[in-house]
Order: structure tokens, then C-alpha cells, then sequence
């Protein structure tokens, strides 16, 4: 189970010009790539959530520039970049009452796309994503 | 190592030291009414001689005296002696006004020292100890009045002032400072600051205890910088105007001893000015007994406190003042409300997970004044989920609204946003008057 995990890098950031130009330089001189990226806004602030290529690296970069940074489990599903891509994969999910807490995604030079997710209830979505024959992309394949 | 600096004043039966201040009180109106100008017209509009102050209670006969009124007869309109025998002076900043200047005499260093020796030895703080100084020095009374304590009672001081911080640390580890003595904001900065380091003041270091003090602070906090340090950490309490930083509390950590045969204390309310009974909260007013420069008759320093009369568990007998919640001269009001930054870390520090940086914003929108808290996101509280962020910020304003009755904004900032202070931390940022 333990590689079909991804770390994902989540950073508390102020709502303010200049926060990510600052975050994603750290990672630039650190030689970090960026694999999926998202930003959720709350106001005054955000959460930025990104899955890179070294996430522990990552992780000790951003905590030493003074970040506030924590590292989540979430899922890398690989779901076709076609019509009904993203529903097959919800409705498995859901028939198995499992609740995504957050999503994010985006099409590849593949046929597939990747969904990013974190689910109330982690081990039971892989096992039910397996069951499925749903491919999960693992920390290795975002490398 | 003694346990007091000079015992037999520090646990005098409380009616012999009544004595003592019935007769200093006694000459020292007949001396300020003689010496200074100011005071003979003070007393003169009263309609007060110096014989009509026969006994401890006739103190509340005697008129008040102001910050203004050191303004007014800047920069010495009220001292009671030449510049020759001025040994030293320091000034305020006059951040909240026109600046106040104090003098000294030699008698009136050794007085202060005096106060200083009392309260360091009461801590346990000796010849056997180093104290680093983080205390500003120069015109400010903080860093200067710490060195001379500490010389007096012979411990080792390290004037460091303040700023410099890794400096300090170097310093601190290299000469194996014993306690510092600073204020809580600029040690909770050198604590942060030694663990970017890979330092830890409990491990690396052999502080044992802290002197803080200048701005007010709350238990809460204290709590916070014992349990992360693993020092003790002591109120210190003064003011420029009565001669700087003098009184500390004991190891008992119960109320800030003040020194009686120097120091006299009411506690009154403050919108009538009548005298309240020990218990009560009010406002401390402190007439010095024995300075000679600059003697102040029933000063209103602005500080709201409680007096306790009885003697405390260490032996000494002299009245002590309970935590000071602030000073009328911070406290701000906000539609109406009266708000104490001091009550405002309380019910901050009392939620585990609001860091200890933490600043007010007032501002006015139209006719309403809009206050902001604005507190900082550590990595132990940060989950990733916003839905927990929210919580937090929901948490804090309900705090707030619960103990304060008035609501506010609360805003979940980046650590080190809030700026760090090497001094007084400005806790509270007024819009309202920018």
C-alpha cells in the first residue's frame, strides 16, 4: 500500500502578492519539479498543494525558508482523458462511501489524466480502486 | 548564598515599617515643599502645608501627581536640586507625548541599585551568577538599572543590550549566562532564534532564569516560555518616572514585592481618585519616600493592579502588587470597550494552538472601529485541511468575543510576519490616528 502513496507538500500561505513567487523559487534553486499544483484560497490566506518529485526535499527546503509546511497522503489516480474519465472513478467511490475531502487535476501528453486526491478514508480507496482495476500512480512514477 | 539582601528591613514587622514610612512621608514633604518650586505651588493652590501630613493616612490629603506634570516643567521644572548634584540622567522617548526627563543624585543610584539587589537576591540570583543584560541601555532606564543591581550584588553582568541576537547566544552559551534580562517579547525572539540555530536554551545553556519585564505580559505567557525553556521566568517592574526597572517578585512567584522603606503604594479608583482597600483593583499610585532628585508625591503611573498587605510565604513583609494587567496609557478602546493587550494575550496564550507573536489592529471603517488580530500559523497546528484553519479562526475570535465582549477579526498569518521586537513589542498597531 505504502507505494501507492503520494506525499504531498501543502503550504499555509498569506493571501498576498509575491508569496508564491517566493515559494516556488525556493523550489526552483533547489532543483524541486513540480508534478500537480493547486491553490485553494480562504480569505486572507491560502493553502498551496502541490506533488513534486522530492517531496521530503521539498519539504526541508520550505521549512527552513520559514514556511509553515506539512507533508498529507493523498492519491494519484490515473483516470482516461475522455468523456466519463472522472465520473467512473467518482462513482466507485462513491458506491463505496468514500468521501473526497479535495481533488485536483490535469490531462498529459498521455491519453490519461491524473487525479489528485485526499479521501476521508485511504486505505479503503485503494483497496476498492484496485478491486476496480483503477491504475494508482505511485510516488515513484511522479518521480 | 543569602536568601535576603539585607533581611532585617526586608522582613521588618509590617508596623515598624508603617513607622518608617510615616516618618519619611513626613520629611519628604517638608522636603519637596523646600526644594521644588512645583511642589510649593502644588501645595499652596491645595491649600496643604507640610504639618498637616501627621501620619501615614494623611498621604490622601496630598494632591496627585501626573505624567503631564512632567511635561509641563520639562525637562527639570520639578527636580528638588541643582545639576551639580545630578549624577545622572535619562529621558523618555516621548512616543506618547513630550518626553520626561528624571535625574539622579549619588544616593538616588544607590537607592535604585538597592531595590535591584533585593529583588535579584530574592530570585536567587547572586555572586555565583552571570546576567546578561538584554535591557536597551542609554536613555532608556531599562539596561542601566539592571547593570547596577547586578553589580551590587556582585553576580557578573554582560551588558549586551538589546539586538544582536545571535550574538547574544554566542555569548550567552560562551560565558554561561545564568539569567537574562530582557523583555518577554525579545526573549521569546532569542528563543526562536536559538532553535534556528540548533541551540536549546534548556540543554545548550545554563540560564536558569529570565528578568522580564517593560511591557506587560500575562501568566499565560509565562507558562509558555517556563515550559519551552525550562527557565523560571520573573516580572520585573518599574517605570522611568520612580527611577526605572525595581521591583521583582520572589521565587514564589506570587505579587512583585515592593520595597516600603523606599516606596509608599495606594491603589485608588481611578475615576474618583478615592483610596481603595487592599483586594481591590485600581489604579497604583507610588509617592518615592526617599529620592532626592525627583521625588514624586502620589504619581499616577496609570497601572492597574491589587495590593496585597500580607507577608508572603518567603518571610518578607513588604506589600506586594498582583500582575499588572496594563497601562491605561495602552489600553485602547474599541466601540466602546475598554481592551487591555495584556487581556488579549491572555485569552490568546491560553489557546495551545496561537503561537506567541501575535498583534492588534484597530482601524476605523466609516463610524466603526474594526479590531484584527492577526496571529501566526505554526507547523504544529497547520493540517493542510483549510476547514481546520477556519475552526482555528473561529476558535481564537470566540475567545475573544467570550472575555473581551467584542468582536474581531481574527487573520491567520505566515510565521515571523509579525515583526520582532529587540524591545517593547508594539502589541497593538492604532489606524485609527495614522
Amino acid at each position: 500500500m505504502e507505494d501507492k502513496l503520494i506525499k504531498q507538500i501543502s503550504i499555509f500561505a498569506e493571501n498576498k502578492p509575491g508569496r508564491l513567487e517566493e515559494i516556488t523559487g525556493q523550489l526552483k534553486s533547489a532543483g524541486i519539479n513540480i508534478r500537480a499544483f493547486t491553490i485553494a484560497e480562504a480569505g486572507d490566506f491560502g493553502v498551496l498543494r502541490m506533488v513534486v518529485d522530492k517531496p521530503d526535499k521539498a519539504h526541508s527546503v520550505l521549512h527552513d525558508a520559514g514556511f509553515t509546511v506539512s507533508e498529507t497522503d493523498v492519491l494519484g489516480v490515473e483516470m482516461s482523458d475522455s468523456p466519463g474519465g472522472l465520473h467512473d472513478i467518482a462513482t466507485v467511490l462513491g458506491a463505496n462511501n468514500i468521501n473526497v475531502d479535495y481533488a485536483y487535476a490535469f490531462a498529459t501528453a498521455t491519453e490519461n489524466a491524473l487525479l489528485i486526491i485526499r479521501v476521508n478514508d485511504i486505505s479503503n480507496a485503494i483497496k476498492v480502486l484496485n478491486r476496480t482495476g483503477v491504475v494508482l500512480i505511485g510516488i515513484e512514477d511522479v518521480k | 548564598m543569602p536568601e535576603y539582601w539585607d533581611p532585617l528591613i526586608e522582613r521588618m514587622p509590617v508596623e515598624e515599617l508603617k513607622k518608617v514610612q510615616e516618618d519619611k512621608l513626613k520629611q519628604l514633604v517638608r522636603y519637596v515643599y523646600d526644594h521644588s518650586p512645583f511642589y510649593r505651588k502644588q501645595f499652596d493652590e491645595a491649600g496643604i502645608s507640610p504639618d498637616d501630613i501627621q501620619s501615614l493616612a494623611d498621604v490622601k490629603k496630598l494632591p496627585f501627581t501626573v505624567k503631564q506634570d512632567l511635561r509641563d516643567t520639562y525637562p527639570t521644572g520639578m527636580f528638588c536640586v541643582p545639576q551639580k548634584q545630578v549624577v545622572r540622567y535619562h529621558a523618555s522617548s516621548g512616543t506618547t507625548g513630550k518626553p520626561t526627563v528624571v535625574g539622579y543624585t549619588e544616593n538616588d543610584v544607590k537607592e535604585w541599585s538597592t531595590s535591584l539587589a533585593r529583588g535579584l537576591t530574592s530570585i536567587g540570583v547572586g555572586r555565583e551568577d552571570v546576567i546578561q543584560v538584554g535591557y536597551g541601555y542609554g536613555l532608556f532606564t531599562g539596561g542601566l538599572g539592571l547593570h547596577y543591581g547586578t553589580e551590587m550584588v556582585g553576580a557578573s553582568a554582560i551588558p549586551t543590550s538589546s539586538g544582536n541576537t545571535e550574538r547574544q547566544i554566542e555569548l550567552m552559551q560562551d560565558l554561561g549566562s545564568t539569567a537574562i534580562a530582557c523583555t518577554p517579547s525579545y526573549f521569546l525572539h532569542i528563543n526562536e532564534v536559538t532553535k534556528k540555530m540548533g541551540i536549546s536554551i534548556a540543554n545548550d545553556t545554563k540560564l536558569k532564569c529570565g528578568i522580564f519585564g517593560a511591557e506587560p505580559w500575562s501568566e499565560e505567557m509565562r507558562r509558555r516560555i517556563e515550559e519551552q525553556t525550562g527557565i523560571k521566568a520573573y516580572d520585573i517592574f518599574g517605570t522611568s518616572e520612580i527611577s526605572g526597572p525595581l521591583f521583582t517578585e520572589c521565587t514564589y512567584q506570587d505579587g512583585i514585592h515592593i520595597w516600603a522603606d523606599q516606596f509608599l503604594i495606594e491603589v485608588i479608583d481611578p475615576m474618583t481618585g478615592e483610596p481603595l482597600p487592599d483586594g481591590e483593583r485600581g489604579e497604583l499610585v507610588v509617592t518615592t519616600l526617599v529620592k532626592e532628585a525627583l521625588p514624586l508625591i502620589r504619581y499616577r503611573i496609570g497601572d492597574l493592579t491589587v495590593i496585597k498587605s500580607e507577608p508572603c510565604k518567603c518571610g518578607r513583609t513588604h506589600p506586594r502588587i498582583m500582575r499588572i494587567l496594563g497601562r491605561t496609557d495602552d489600553m485602547i478602546i474599541v466601540r466602546g470597550i475598554n481592551v487591555f493587550p495584556g487581556q488579549v494575550e491572555a485569552v490568546l496564550m491560553g489557546i495551545p494552538e496561537v503561537a506567541e507573536h501575535y498583534q492588534l489592529i484597530v482601524e476605523r471603517e466609516g463610524e466603526l472601529d474594526r479590531l484584527t488580530v492577526q496571529v501566526e500559523v505554526t507547523e504544529n497546528v497547520f493540517s493542510d485541511k483549510i476547514s481546520d484553519l477556519m475552526k482555528l479562526e473561529k476558535k481564537v475570535g470566540k475567545a475573544l468575543h467570550t472575555v473581551l465582549n467584542i468582536t474581531g477579526k481574527v487573520e491567520l498569518v505566515e510565521p515571523g510576519t509579525i515583526p520582532r521586537s529587540m524591545g517593547k513589542a508594539q502589541r497593538v498597531i492604532d489606524k485609527r490616528n495614522m
